[in-house]
């Protein structure tokens, strides 16, 4: 049992959460992620750790809630307890001094690019930050990443906040006005990496992307993760979950994601109490 | 009069596909001491050489004899952990029972199943029989909670050491928790199996993938004096051709672990889903491709086929486990290779593409190689596909520990008689070191490590 030490609702669809598991916030680097599961009957599901505290011993988590898994968890208050939580797992991102980097994410992609960001700025580069969200309401850890980063643009789709907007125009001006990025970091949904990643390929900026396939147990033992990264079969979490942006099967990776729609949709009904 | 050879009633084939209650019922305490009746008692007993455990045979089929049940298991106990579970899966015809004198002219004594039913007995009228030893002896970390892990944990905390195991899943067991399904070995045998190691005295932590939550060095830190590696062979293999990443197929890791670990046979109440196809292809000829194929008869499926590229003859697979698999209508296909998988725009298998092969001389496994003939060329439809054909063991740990010696395909190297590796402290055993075996195997490489842990131990004051 890992007890939630606080369940802090951010946005009407995303919770963040401290959980007590102090070997993890003790080893845990930029990029990790764990994998959960919140009850008997609960799946296995991987999160970022956004952040943690050796001192107090929890990590940070940010749920996107989505689906069955993601709404339980988003649903434990504080002084609760889930079941399992294993980690850290995955390689850490793998950061070195570049000069400029931009870090583009959308939705629930900008809790998991802040401790990368905190990374790159650690290793002495300049980091900016282009983070988007559907509307004003749910933009979260806005000030986090004001903090983290260098310098900080917003968008959103309806223009309710910042720029009107994709994080990707942002990105495609920086690049016309000639300040390319040395390197470009990209996580959230699929097609906002891929988009980034068309983007940075004509001027061949060195791009990462962290993918979120489907995962079972997160330690390489069962082949659910699986992505095509320049032609060979790579297991994301063994492998990953980093890795070039431009060698990456995107096509078989949106496909993956969707293989139980149908049961997911079926999970969530029976779940809410439809 | 000779008594024949006393076989366990079972659920009939069209009943059994239908849920994932275990096959066979087991012995009635009559057929037990029946079959017991039929042991010679020799006096060199050659049956226990076949036991990589070292259990007394014809000691505790006597007790069987007697109708002193618990007597049995307890006796059973005394060198296998694990009894109620060696008794269903270990391959006995090629162990001990290869060697009963009485399989000489006819049946040998039918051991495994009489230890299976010591052991039920055991479990159901004393489950709480181990004690604990109250130990002080020096600390043990055990890496896994398979089969190796868990005998070479009991037999050190028999011996008086403080033996932690760390399991990276949320539950104890290994192959015999996420691969091996419930209808051959219940989940609840496992539980109770484990249950008694624990009571022995051994700490078990789930959720600890050691490597990446804790390192050996830092186990040896805490103050461990000794590591036992048992962490498996959990490296699912595919065959790299095109389209093995379409959905709808599976490892059978990936296919087995969420109907047997994460219950998806019982989806919606558990939340992970598994694709049930109708007409499911399952590649391999083993163990793993006889489990995969029953399993997805029991979800649902219309047709179910194993393609395997040599013939029956060759096949790894249990005896009994082809027979069953056939029973329950699962349609073999030999002499077969799968060169593609094809799929739809939306990325969803539908068939795929095979080569007919015919045997050629016999390859470094001694088992006679198969050869694609030119042109055979031909395509079957299908909604499924799982593939069988084998794992590697699990690189994760031995990445974790560099200055560790390892093998040609990935495995641990020891010393066979100590579990030994090339460094000091560290001892390693069962799938790890072997590459995919066998339980039993796995178990006499656990028991052998704990007696090295114990000499190593001793010698280190
Ligand atoms: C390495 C990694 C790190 C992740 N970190 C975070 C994180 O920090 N915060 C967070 O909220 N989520 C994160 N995710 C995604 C998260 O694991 C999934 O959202 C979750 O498993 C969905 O489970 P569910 O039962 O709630 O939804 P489901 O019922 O399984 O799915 C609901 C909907 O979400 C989509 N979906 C399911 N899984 C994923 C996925 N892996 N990626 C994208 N879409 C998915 C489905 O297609 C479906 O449309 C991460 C995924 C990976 C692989
Ligand atoms: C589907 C299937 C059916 C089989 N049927 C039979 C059969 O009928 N009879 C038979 O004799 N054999 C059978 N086998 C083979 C048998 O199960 C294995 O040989 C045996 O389980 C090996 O035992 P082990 O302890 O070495 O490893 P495993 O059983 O693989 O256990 C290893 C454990 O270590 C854990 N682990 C791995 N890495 C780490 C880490 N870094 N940190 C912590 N823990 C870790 C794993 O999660 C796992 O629990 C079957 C195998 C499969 C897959
Ligand atoms: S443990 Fe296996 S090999 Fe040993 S006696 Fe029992 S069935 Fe035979
Ligand atoms: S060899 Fe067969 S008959 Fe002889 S003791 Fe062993 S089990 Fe009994
Ligand atoms: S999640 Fe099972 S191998 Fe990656």
């Amino acid at each position: 049992m890992y007890r939630i030490t606080e369940s802090r609702r951010l946005t009407p669809e995303a919770v963040l959460l401290k959980i007590e598991a102090p070997r993890i916030a003790r080893k845990r680097k930029a990029g990790q992620f764990v994998i959960i599961r919140v009850d008997e009957t609960g799946e296995r599901f991987p999160l970022t750790i956004v952040d943690s505290d050796p001192s107090t011993g929890t990590i940070t988590l940010v749920v996107q809630e989505v689906g069955t898994s993601t709404k339980k968890l988003g649903r434990r208050r504080t002084g609760e307890s889930i079941l399992d939580l294993t980690g850290p797992l995955g390689h850490p991102t793998g950061v070195k001094k570049w000069g400029r980097v931009a870090c583009v994410a959308g939705g629930i992609g900008v809790a998991e690019v802040l401790p990368v960001i905190k990374a790159i700025r650690g290793a002495g580069n300049i980091a900016l930050a282009i983070i988007g969200a559907r509307t004003q309401d749910l933009i979260i850890l806005e000030d986090e990443m004001r903090e983290a980063a260098s310098e900080l643009y917003i968008t959103t789709d309806d223009g309710s906040y910042g720029r009107r907007g994709l994080v990707t125009d942002v990105l495609c001006d920086l690049i016309n006005n000639g300040s390319i990025p040395d390197r470009v970091f990209a996580i959230g949904p699929v097609p906002m990496m891929r988009a980034v990643t068309a983007l940075t390929r004509p001027y061949n900026i060195p791009t990462i992307v962290s993918l979120n396939a489907l995962m079972v147990d997160g330690t390489g033992m069962c082949g659910c993760c699986r992505v095509s990264v320049g032609g060979e079969t790579k297991f994301t979490c063994v492998d990953g979950p980093d890795f070039d942006a431009h060698q990456v099967d995107f096509e078989e990776l949106v496909q993956r994601q969707k293989i139980y729609l149908p049961q997911e949709k079926e999970s969530l009904q029976r779940y809410e109490g439809f | 009069m000779q008594i024949p050879r006393q076989h366990m009633a079972e659920q009939e084939p069209s009943e059994r596909i239908r849920n994932f209650n275990e096959v066979p019922f087991g012995y009635t305490p009559e057929q037990a001491k029946k079959e017991a009746e039929r042991c010679l008692q020799c006096k060199n007993a050659p049956c226990r050489d076949g036991c990589p455990v070292e259990v007394d045979i014809p000691a505790f089929i006597e007790l069987i004899k007697k109708g002193d049940f618990s007597g049995a298991a307890r006796k059973l106990k005394e060198t296998n952990s694990l009894p109620a579970i060696c008794g269903r899966v270990c391959p006995q015809e090629d162990q001990c029972e290869k060697v009963c004198v009485l399989g000489k002219k006819g049946e040998p004594v039918a051991i495994g199943t009489l230890e299976r039913f010591a052991a039920d007995w055991e479990l159901k009228h004393h489950p709480g029989s181990p004690s604990p030893s109250s130990s002080r002896g020096a600390r043990v970390a055990v890496i896994g909670a398979g089969p190796a892990g868990l005998t070479c944990a009991a037999d050190l905390a028999r011996m008086g050491y403080r033996v932690t195991i760390f399991e990276a899943l949320h539950q104890p067991g290994g192959v015999l928790t996420y691969g091996i399904p419930e209808f051959r070995l219940p989940k609840e045998i496992v539980k109770r199996e484990v249950e008694n190691v624990r009571k022995m005295g051994v700490e078990l932590k789930e959720d600890q993938v050691v490597g990446c939550t804790i390192s050996p060095e830092e186990l040896f830190r805490d103050g461990f004096r000794a590591i036992f590696i048992g962490t498996g062979a959990g490296l699912p293999r595919f065959m790299k051709i095109p389209g093995e990443n379409l959905n709808g197929v599976y490892s059978a890791n990936e296919y087995l672990t969420r109907v047997n670990l994460m219950k998806a046979y019982l989806f919606p109440q558990y939340d992970t889903p598994v694709i049930r196809g109708k007409k499911v292809f399952v590649i391999g000829g083993g163990n793993v491709a006889m489990d995969s194929a029953r399993t997805a008869l029991r979800l649902g499926a219309k047709e179910v086929r194993i393609i395997y590229r040599r013939t029956r003859k060759e096949a790894p697979a249990r005896r009994e486990e082809i027979h069953h698999a056939e029973e329950e209508g699962v349609v073999f296909k030999f002499l077969t290779l799968p060169v593609r998988y094809r799929g739809d725009e939306k990325g969803w298998i539908t068939g795929m593409e095979c080569l007919k092969m015919k045997l050629g001389e016999p390859d470094e496994s001694g088992r006679r190689r198969p050869i694609p003939i030119e042109g055979s060329e031909f395509s079957i439809e299908c909604d499924l596909v799982v593939v069988a054909i084998g794992n590697d063991p699990n690189p994760l740990l031995p990445r974790a520990v560099p200055g560790l010696k390892m093998g040609r395909k990935g495995t641990i190297e020891i010393d066979p008689a100590t579990g030994q590796t090339s460094m000091k402290g560290i001892f390693a055993g069962g799938d790890i070191a072997t590459g995919a075996a066998t339980v039993i195997e796995a178990m006499g490489a656990g028991k052998a490590a704990a007696r090295g842990i114990n000499i190593y131990l001793k010698l280190s004051g």
